[in-house]
């Protein structure tokens, strides 16, 4: 086991207007840290070094179905760790449980059969693909550390109802974590970087963090919950630069009471717009996000918005490309686009390719794997493919 | 070498406690770690609740640091201090031991360090200052937004540091409800175009005359203040700093851009307060030094000898540290 720290060198954007310590410093006004300084750059989390054990989100293979392939082959051919893939596992109930559908025994006794597979495959690491799934667990195993009487009727209820036992995991992480406790390895590997090749200026990338990876807890995110530094950190390594928005701590919308009451979608979407407007000015080459919910909103909100109000937050009408980081860390390695399932996005990404210089097969967009062609989509109204 | 009285702390209350023994025919040798006294002073503007001068207060307390009886050490820390055979024995940060009857300790506060707060961008956002900031600018008469413009709002945040168990200080600081509206109406003064904004939990206006800046704020300067938290401030495109707030009166959040945006920050003790408050056994809540009896003894302390005055007990306003320094003056005489 490793204790990291985050080694905090924020570029700042370009477009800050922030003035040096030199003699254009205002009278009484003084100069913004350096970022050693910062506060948040203390914040450690422990990231287990190996022996990973994997559980996939119940969403995310439907959204960005190359993405958790993506990260699986990061880890086993990029990094040569070992990670496991088991094939009995199941939901971790974190929108059921959100939801108040699903209450809280059932999740803790769902939680701990995950982990029972886990115990029985001989690993203590586990890393939930899901942001949800990392805040489920974490609060969970938090509840029996305080409780532990409901860590006994869990025990109990677990192996009435299925005769498993299973142990607390040593580290649990989400797989951004270890993307980011690798990053600099990964980058020595990388075939391109976040540089826009026409300009030679790094891209601009907004970095939007899932609610329930530090929100809840925060000691638990790298960098907390005021400014996580886990995608920064990755953005930042790779050559891109960050955005610093007004808006850059909102919720995408996801939110699941939100989103699943169809009544209630209104919230959601206008959450999203509330973000988008507050990132428009600064250009944008693309979003990337740790949680499904947010990447898929921040990309497909996008083309609702440009249907009803005629409205897209980039220049040219396509949209800002919405990433998965392990599509953004598979497309700096070479990984082929389409095998990554970027062309299931809304925002189609072909211009971001272009601008990082990124080879690519038009005509294989929408080839199957039997090398068949799947017919293409139907075009928007008002959003540019 | 022997002394008679040490203090420890040029700031007002050291000085003052030091200038009454001095009347008194007592010899006396001031400590102070930096070279110059008076650091927190030298850096106001103007004093409530009378708009006072504070550099006509500063060369008041210069005047009496230089009464014949008083040594003045400037540039020396103490590091350490024991009591042995009767006496305190002192070291300083060059190695000098210094042999004393009695102490009085003097050693103050620091403001609280904003960038703990980080939701509120001290640091990060040059739009983004605290209230020693916005004391400088108003000593320079000129306040300036971010690029150095003058601003067309200015936003003042309560309680930063203070009252906020998340950075482990549940007291209140006392004198950052006042200072707000005064910096406030001095801000209008400089420029009365400008919107001001103060953003509170609740107004602790306990003083006499603050109620008075407290109302003339509103009705004569046309300041307005907001019942709520600032919960998060972040840069804007244009240099701005966004800010976010729930206005608990009216029950809706709030969101706004300001040029400035003032943090008005708490007192805490100092780290000489602390470290020896630490060596002496005599250490209160949060750091702060602890005297024998809040009521009938607040200047003597459980250590013969040792005596407190001024803002290392607690936060203290500036009459108050006046007065408390002449009580541990008297309180030492007493014993002689």
């Amino acid at each position: 086991m490793e204790t990291i720290s985050n080694n905090l060198h924020p570029t700042p954007p370009a477009h800050q207007r922030t003035l040096s310590a030199s003699a254009d410093q205002p009278e009484g006004l003084r100069p913004a840290f350096p970022a050693h300084q910062r506060y948040w750059n203390e914040y450690v989390k422990e990231i287990a070094d190996d022996r990973y054990f994997y559980e996939r989100s119940c969403i995310r293979q439907t959204f960005f179905p190359g993405s958790e392939a993506a990260f699986l082959k990061i880890l086993r051919d990029e990094l040569g760790k070992d990670i496991r893939d088991e094939v009995n596992q199941h939901t971790c109930t974190g929108i059921g449980y959100h939801s108040d559908i699903v209450p809280l025994e059932t999740t803790m006794t769902i939680v701990a059969r995950l982990f029972s597979l886990m115990t029985e495959a001989g690993y203590k690491n586990y890393v939930p693909s899901c942001v949800t799934s990392f805040g489920v667990f974490s609060e969970i195993v938090h509840k029996w550390e305080e409780q532990p009487a409901l860590l006994e009727k869990t025990r109990e209820l677990l192996f009435k109802a299925t005769g498993r036992e299973f142990e607390i995991p040593e580290n649990i992480a989400h797989p951004s974590d270890i993307i980011y406790k690798f990053r600099n390895e990964l980058k020595d590997k990388m075939k391109y970087r976040l540089v826009n090749r026409y300009t030679g200026r790094p891209l601009k990338v907004v970095d939007h963090i899932g609610c329930h990876y530090a929100k809840i807890f925060p000691e638990k995110g790298i960098g907390k919950a005021e400014f996580p530094h886990v995608l920064a950190g990755m953005v930042e390594s790779w050559g891109g630069e960050v955005v610093d928005y007004p808006e850059r701590r909102h919720c995408c919308g996801f939110g699941f009471r939100q989103y699943i009451i169809q009544e209630n979608r209104g919230y959601s979407i206008a959450n999203s717009k509330k973000k988008f407007e507050s990132m428009e000015p600064y250009e944008p080459d693309f979003i990337v996000s740790n949680c499904p919910g947010c990447t898929m909103f921040l990309d497909k909100w996008q083309y609702v918005i440009a249907e009803m109000e005629h409205k897209t937050y980039d220049k040219e009408g396509y949209g800002i490309p919405s990433l998965t980081y392990e599509e953004m860390a598979g497309l700096l390695l070479g990984y082929d686009p389409w095998t990554l399932g970027l062309q299931l996005h809304q925002v189609q990404v072909e211009h971001l390719l272009d601008k990082i210089g990124i080879e690519y097969d038009p005509d294989d967009k929408y080839r199957a794997a039997d090398g068949s062609l799947l017919p293409s989509p139907e075009k928007p109204n008002n959003l540019q493919v | 070498m022997k002394h008679n009285i040490v203090i420890i702390g040029a700031g007002p209350s050291g000085i003052e406690a030091a200038h009454c023994l001095a009347v008194s025919g007592e010899h006396v040798t001031v400590f102070e770690k930096m070279e110059d006294p008076l650091e927190n002073l030298r850096n106001k503007a103007f004093l409530f609740p009378d708009f006072t001068s504070a550099s006509e207060l500063t060369e008041t307390f210069r005047t009496k640091l230089q009464h014949p009886y008083i040594t003045y050490r400037g540039g020396t820390s103490i590091t350490d201090m024991e009591r042995m055979d009767g006496r305190w024995v002192l070291t300083t940060d060059r190695g000098e031991k210094i042999d004393t009857d009695d102490v009085i300790l003097a050693t103050g506060y620091r403001p609280f360090d904003a960038s703990r707060k980080e939701e509120l961008g001290y640091g990060i956002y040059n739009g983004v200052v605290t209230s020693l900031d916005m004391e400088k600018m108003l000593l320079r008469g000129r306040v300036v937004n971010s690029i150095g413009d003058l601003p067309s709002r200015v936003a003042f945040l309560q309680c930063v540091g203070s009252r906020d168990s998340k950075v482990g200080n549940n007291y209140c600081s006392k004198v950052c409800c006042i200072t707000a509206a005064k910096q406030a109406v001095e801000v209008k003064k400089l420029l009365p175009e400008a919107e001001v904004f103060i953003f509170y939990m609740d107004l602790r206006m306990w003083g006499q005359g603050f109620e008075e800046i407290y109302r003339s704020s509103q009705q004569d300067y046309g300041i307005r203040y907001i019942r709520g938290r600032i919960s998060e401030a972040a840069g804007t495109f244009d240099g701005k700093v966004q800010i976010k707030a729930e206005d608990t009166l009216t029950g809706l959040p709030m969101k706004m851009s300001t040029d400035l945006l003032v943090l008005m920050v708490g007192m805490e003790p100092s780290e000489g307060t602390r470290m020896l408050a630490g060596r002496c056994g005599i250490c209160g809540e949060y750091g702060f030094a602890r005297s024998e009896n809040r009521h009938l003894y607040d200047n003597v302390t459980s250590r013969e000898g040792l005596y407190l005055c001024g803002s290392c007990k607690r936060p203290m306003c500036l009459e108050d540290v006046i007065s408390d320094a002449r009580s541990a003056a008297m309180e030492l005489l007493k014993s002689r």
